[in-house]
């Protein structure tokens, strides 16, 4: 599969090899990772002290939310975390082309994850389920309804931003395809797009159940 | 990779004019930048200090009205903890050091670095802006729901906090990477610099604790945007959950702010005693405690919020922990001068003071920690002072003294060693006569952020007030004494304090662009004195 | 002077403090001889092993020793278990009101004080307590947080908008102690002071029998002067011509005032009441638009006080 006009990537030359690359920036990208989900962790435990604070709001405002919806936008990233990883294998065994249909594939998913979610938030903003000052919700007797919706906003729109990275690194992906060929030692931008997109799901794998489920 | 031509000299010269700077990815020349930018922030925060300082000369309007004052300790506040001692040992120095004692070419990543220092220009350029569009008044540590009154610059001020807080991850996680897969062959974890140790725990504060910083900056601006109601009381938030999360960040950042001057400290007490570090172990993993308990400590800031009184006595009784390893710290620096060959030059000066003033911001600390005392000491001016014995007199003390012992490998010049001396005198005697006033008003009972106060207390403002004129005169001294040495031509030689570390054994003053001509391999360890020359 | 009062500590008035200041004390000599040996060693140390010639090397290269460092991890490890203790149980004593505490009610607000006993039903802005008696104050804001210190009481507590935080004493001599804001609260944080005088119990009842009708034996004008402190209008208003956070009351009487929307209005009995209740309409030119309303907060019969005071103040 692989063209030969595709060049061999270069080392940078503060490294010694292309091992000693792959692993300083595969390192680089876990504890980038786990700044991330030290940033998310910080905002569920903010969550979970709000779903404590204001039960009765969680109780009455999740019914607004459609879970089917929800569960509908797990499928959508757990798949394409799954193409992701094929993805990456595929690179390691210098199937440019496959790489490339799974690359779009996961963002066909991605893109099916906004087009729910942008559905969702069009529901609110309808209804008024909006943030704090904004929020004229009808029929709500809890006086913090605000507060989820608040929340819901911020929680999924901090989620959504890094779809919308995660989408940029999977295009960064389909471009560098083109020009350089993936090898068993050199795959590191699909890697780090597919460990990008697990910390995606991963979020949203707690923010699903918080919001959707639980209250 | 084929060497080039300039790869052989002086990273100062490889190439000119100012674009050759701003996109350079080379380690030591964004440490230099760093260097300056933090420098100019220093003075910044330092005449703000100054201003209301003397206004406080008496109990009642001197020359700056009550706005003028609360905002001014808040724009010294931000400055000072945001931009300077945060970033600032690890920015300029550890930028600038950490690949040379490692014996690496470079950061494991240049352009990240490059990235760091453009967001913490973009940070400090938003605090400009704060500076424009009015009056910061709410304290650098931004409480809730007072920071929640839309006011502009508290909004410029908490996004400027967000991009600084971004740069210091990147910085960290460059910093961990890089010490763990770009060290020079025989350059084990146990030949590493104790700066090397320090700077390690500190990244590993900056890459875990800050993200929590940025989230709930990010929850305040929505706060203050769409009052959402999480922080706020009047739409049924909590502002102590606010508080919760802002220690979360900022005791961590005490350490990140502190454990880099512990790590120059132990260099500059080896070095100028030519004597093995005490304890060389201990040290090394008396930071990283330091950071593992750092993170466990920040409802000690909350004893009077309202907090369960469980909980109080949880964090007070893991407290006391951090003291046992900042108390070994000090007794091995000690123990370290003890049949050495002591040789008092201006960095050696400075390493002394952090050990002096180190002590009293320890011990201070201490008493904090007890639970009945604290409740009386709380939001007074002995937590001021307790604070700036660390922040200032360990860190920024710790930082100078940094400065003045690797100038002459950043710059190739000596500075007067004489000016150098008496600067670092007066420094010590400016800051111990701002700070211990301040201990002994703060436990007669003066609250601190007071424009106007009991006159009982005017005695200790004016003596602070004495002691910051002469700290600002030894600072200036310093400033101009190593500024002048750059009129001169390039005299410093490759190793002029007789160090073992790699920067000064292997890399010539000023290195070259990548640091060593070939690869250096080590063959002992930091502070292997007894075998020099062998 | 007063024996109880020393270099480092203010004077002794609850029964907190006797045992605060002998933790403080404690710490502070253990503290003292700390710091005294690590200088005299460090002092000794540079003077006797100062290097003479340049060559010199270090006489001894010592880089571990178990007895010692043993030593110096186990003793301050001891000493700060026993601090925790004697802080833990200092604390916890602190927080634990007896079941017979007197309870008055605090609300901080920017930038006063104010102060409410609910069984006895008088207000005031100096807190007045009878001696030896516990008194749980159950305190709660109306803005933002504010902290109340009582620094010879050697006690403190945030005051928190939304939730109340309560704070127990026992005062053991009587006297007027200083009250302060520790927490910053804005522009006239550091103005935010009241007292507290501790009175005989005799003296408590008749200042409770005054306070009840605080306008009883009294003009209009100077029950508005009471109530001009009371309720925290001098925190932004003088009474003697000088500009403070909104426009002095002296000499504003019957004159025509700028307003900020370039209107003028003239300072007659409904522009005051109605600055009061709805201070945000008509703002003086010059000022901003921060007092809080105190519609609800006044009854009639004040806000008639207050305007006769503002009127009484040519």
């Amino acid at each position: 599969m692989a063209s030969t006009t595709l060049q061999e990537h270069e080392v940078a030359h503060h490294f010694d090899d292309l091992e000693q690359e792959f692993e300083s920036q595969k390192f680089g990208m876990w504890l980038f990772m786990a700044s991330e989900i030290m940033m998310f962790g910080a905002l569920l435990v903010g969550g979970l002290f709000l779903l404590y604070l204001h039960p009765d709001a969680f109780a009455e405002s999740r019914p607004h939310l459609d879970w089917r919806l929800g569960a509908l936008n797990t499928f959508f990233l757990l798949t394409g975390g799954f193409t992701m990883a094929r993805a990456a294998g595929f690179a390691q065994q210098r199937e440019q082309g496959k790489v490339r249909t799974n690359l779009i594939l996961s963002l066909l998913l991605a893109c099916g994850f906004l087009v729910v979610k942008t559905i969702e938030y069009k529901a609110k903003f309808h209804h008024g389920l909006l943030p704090g000052h904004a929020f004229h919700g009808e029929g709500f007797t809890s006086l913090h309804a605000h507060i989820f919706f608040g929340y819901y906003f911020v929680a999924t729109g901090l989620h959504a931003l890094h779809v919308l990275i995660g989408m940029g690194l999977m295009i960064w992906c389909l471009k560098v395809s083109k020009r350089v060929q993936f090898t068993r030692d050199y795959y590191t931008p699909v890697e780090f797009a597919g460990m990008y997109w697990a910390l995606v799901d991963l979020v949203w794998v707690f923010l699903f159940p918080l919001l959707y489920l639980v209250g | 990779m084929t060497a080039h031509v300039h790869d052989n000299i002086n990273y100062l010269k490889t190439s000119k004019g100012l674009k050759s700077w701003l996109t350079t990815v080379d380690h030591k020349r964004i440490g230099l930048m760093y260097l300056a930018s933090i420098l100019v922030f220093f003075i910044t925060g330092g005449l703000y200090a100054l201003l209301f300082r003397l206004e406080l000369w008496t109990p009642n309007k001197d020359f700056l009205s009550v706005d003028q004052y609360n905002n001014f300790f808040t724009m010294h506040g931000v400055i000072m903890v945001f931009l300077v001692v945060v970033p600032g040992i690890p920015g300029a120095l550890g930028n600038f050091v950490l690949p040379l004692q490692i014996g690496a070419k470079d950061l494991a990543f240049p352009k990240l670095n490059l990235t760091s220092l453009y967001l913490y220009w973009l940070g400090a350029i938003l605090a400009v802006i704060s500076l424009l569009a009015g009056h910061a008044d709410s304290g650098w540590t931004f409480y809730a729901p007072y920071s929640l009154s839309k006011n502009p610059a508290v909004m410029w001020m908490l996004t400027a906090a967000f991009l600084l807080g971004f740069s210091s991850i990147l910085t960290g996680l460059n910093f961990i990477v890089t010490i763990h897969k770009m060290r020079a062959p025989g350059m084990t974890w146990f030949r590493m610099p104790l700066f090397i140790w320090a700077l390690y725990a500190t990244a590993i504060m900056q890459v875990f604790a800050t993200p929590v910083l940025g989230i709930t900056l990010i929850l305040m601006l929505v706060e203050n945007f769409f009052h959402i109601g999480i922080f706020d009381p009047a739409l049924g938030g909590d502002p102590i959950l606010m508080q919760h999360f802002f220690w979360f960040y900022s005791h961590p950042a005490v350490y990140i702010i502190v454990v880099p001057a512990f790590g120059i400290a132990s260099e500059l007490i080896a070095t100028f005693s030519k004597k093995e570090i005490f304890g060389y172990k201990f040290i090394a993993f008396s930071s990283v405690a330091i950071t593992v308990i750092g993170f466990l400590v920040w409802g000690h800031h909350m004893f009077v919020a309202g907090q369960s009184e469980v909980a109080d006595t949880i964090f007070s009784f893991l407290t006391f922990f951090t003291a046992i390893p900042s108390a070994i710290k000090v007794f091995n620096w000690t123990t370290t001068l003890y049949k050495g060959s002591i040789e008092l030059r201006t960095p050696m000066l400075y390493g002394l003071q952090v050990l002096f003033n180190f002590t009293i911001g320890g011990l201070t600390g201490i008493i904090l920690a007890i639970l009945s005392v604290d409740i009386h000491l709380h939001d007074t001016y002995f937590v001021v002072s307790h604070f700036h014995y660390v922040a200032m007199g360990t860190t920024m003390i710790a930082f100078i003294g940094g400065i003045h012992y690797w100038w002459p490998k950043m710059t190739g010049r000596m500075y007067n060693e004489v000016v150098g001396k008496f600067a670092s005198l007066l420094v010590f005697v400016g800051f111990n006569t701002v700070f211990f006033p301040q201990l002994i008003m703060g436990s007669q009972g003066s609250p601190r952020r007071y424009y106007h106060y009991l006159p009982d207390f005017q005695i200790f403002h004016q003596i602070s007030t004495i002691g910051i004129i002469i700290l600002a005169v030894g600072l200036f001294t310093a400033l101009i004494n190593l500024l002048m040495s750059l009129r001169r031509a390039p005299d410093a030689p490759q190793n002029p304090w007789g160090a073992r570390t790699l920067e000064w054994e292997f890399a010539e003053t000023p290195p070259v662009l990548f640091n060593f001509k070939e690869t250096p391999v080590v063959t002992h360890g930091p502070y292997e004195f007894a075998k020099e020359g062998a | 002077m007063d024996t109880t009062k020393s270099v480092w500590l203010p004077e002794q008035a609850s029964t907190f403090a006797n045992s605060v200041d002998w933790a403080f004390n404690l710490y502070l000599w253990i503290s003292v001889a700390f710091f005294a040996i690590i200088v005299v060693l460090i002092a000794y140390f540079v003077v006797k092993y100062a290097r003479k010639r340049p060559d010199q090397l270090a006489t001894a290269q010592i880089v571990h020793n178990t007895f010692l460092e043993t030593t110096w991890t186990a003793i301050p490890l001891i000493i700060v278990m026993a601090l925790f203790v004697v802080g833990m149980k200092g604390y916890w004593n602190m927080r634990v009101a007896p079941s017979n505490a007197m309870q008055v009610d605090v609300t901080g607000r920017k930038w006063a004080w104010s102060f409410d006993y609910p069984k006895e039903g008088v207000s005031t802005d100096t807190l007045v307590v009878p001696v030896h008696q516990p008194v749980r104050l159950r305190m709660t804001s109306t803005d933002v947080i504010h902290s109340f210190f009582i620094p010879a009481f050697r006690t403190k507590a945030d005051v928190i908008p939304g939730r109340y935080h309560s704070l127990w004493f026992e005062a053991t001599k009587t006297g007027v102690f200083q009250v302060f804001c520790t927490q910053y609260c804005g522009t006239n944080h550091s103005y935010m002071w009241t007292a507290v005088k501790v009175v005989t119990p005799d003296e408590f009842q008749a200042w409770v029998a005054a306070a009840a009708d605080p306008s009883k034996g009294k003009t209009p004008a100077e029950f508005g002067e009471i109530l001009y402190s009371q309720k925290g209008c001098v925190a932004c208003h003088t009474v003697d011509g000088s500009t403070g956070i909104g426009p002095t009351w002296k000499g504003i009487w019957g004159i025509s005032v700028p307003l900020e929307d370039g209107r003028s209005v003239t300072v007659d009995e409904a522009y005051v009441k109605k600055s009061m209740n709805e201070p945000a309409t008509d703002v003086v030119k010059g000022f901003q638009p921060i007092m809080p309303p105190f519609q609800g907060v006044l009854s009639d019969k004040e806000e008639d006080a207050l305007v006769a005071y503002i009127q009484s103040l040519k």
